[in-house]
């Protein structure tokens, strides 16, 4: 059995910056995303045709699921919420293609995989998770104005102010527990493909490959609608009376 | 040490997301129109009770890998 490893693998550095396998298939998952998009955009027509409709589908569908989230927000939030989708989503699915974990290089006798799934490495989900939060406050600033820091910082009563103390530590969780939710999830799904397949190397596996593409989206979506959700207390802060 | 780390953790998961399944089964069965409604909402709920026995597998991962 291979060894497994929770952090990611050194494959090359650029300018003394060390690129490990799995930023190397976040790339390739951007530049995936970027080829689409621009695939999709590049002729359109009133009526859409060929690729131009799976587009329209998608971004259509993550639309109307989403405004039953975010409400009147909607226009101001897709953006971000479904960027995160469809790279979660993506990057989750690209990490169970053939290949991935698999071609790679021995280096010093050991065996380093040449690609890994971008979400399975704990840096990953923690940048998405940092943008996630800070966005959440952004938003707040931007929609609610300085009134929102009343949440964090409240002067008023003693009450107010330990909630305030409690509100900035659930702010500074959220980042772990979104990091580590997905993070967990598609790691967790490797090792257990990895397990199945040297315990029982055929047909055994594929109800767990059927698991894991599943895991992938419940993933994306969870990631997505949370900071959707969180999103809209943010947003609507203050909005019932003076707190 | 691993398999204690992830039994023990799991327990209250397990429990949490058969409460939530069994709550959300008796809301779609009393009310049918608000299927898709408790159906997201549940799955956020389970994300939510997953998490928890997500962290104890990645501290019996690292238990036994590191």
């Amino acid at each position: 059995m291979p060894h497994i490893s929770i952090a990611a693998e050194k494959i090359g550095s650029v300018f003394g910056l060390p690129i490990t396998n799995s930023l190397l298939a976040t790339w390739i998952v951007m530049a995936m995303l970027i080829v689409f998009s621009i695939a999709a955009t590049r002729k359109m027509t009133l009526v859409p045709t060929g690729i131009q409709s799976i587009a329209e589908l998608v971004v259509g569908g993550l639309y109307d699921f989403f405004t039953s989230v975010v409400g009147k927000h909607i226009k101001q939030f897709f953006p971000l919420i479904a960027s995160f989708f469809i790279f979660i989503i993506t990057a989750n699915w690209f990490g169970l293609l053939p290949g991935v974990g698999t071609v790679g290089f021995f280096e010093h006798g050991k065996f380093v995989p040449l690609l890994r799934g971008a979400t399975a490495d704990l840096n990953t989900t923690l940048a998405l998770a940092v943008i996630s939060i800070v966005a959440i406050q952004y938003f707040g600033f931007k929609t609610v104005g300085f009134h929102y820091s009343r949440r964090f910082f409240n002067f008023k009563d003693p009450i107010y102010f330990f909630l305030g103390i409690l509100e900035i530590i659930s702010e500074l969780s959220k980042v772990i527990s979104f990091a580590f939710r997905l993070f967990g999830n598609i790691f967790a799904g490797e090792v257990l493909l990895t397990v199945m397949a040297f315990l029982m190397p055929f047909i055994a596996p594929l109800p767990f490959m059927a698991l894991e593409l599943f895991v992938g989206f419940i993933q994306a979506l969870v990631f997505s609608m949370l900071t959707a959700a969180f999103l809209n207390v943010a947003v609507s802060h203050g909005e019932g009376g003076e707190v | 040490m691993t398999g204690v780390t992830v039994a023990v953790g799991g327990i209250m998961p397990a429990y949490a997301i058969g409460i939530l399944s069994s709550k959300a089964m008796e809301a779609i069965g009393r009310n049918p129109e608000a299927t898709d409604g408790v159906r997201t909402t549940m799955i956020l709920g389970l994300a939510f009770a997953e998490a928890i026995a997500i962290y104890s597998l990645v501290a019996g991962l690292i238990i036994k890998f590191v």
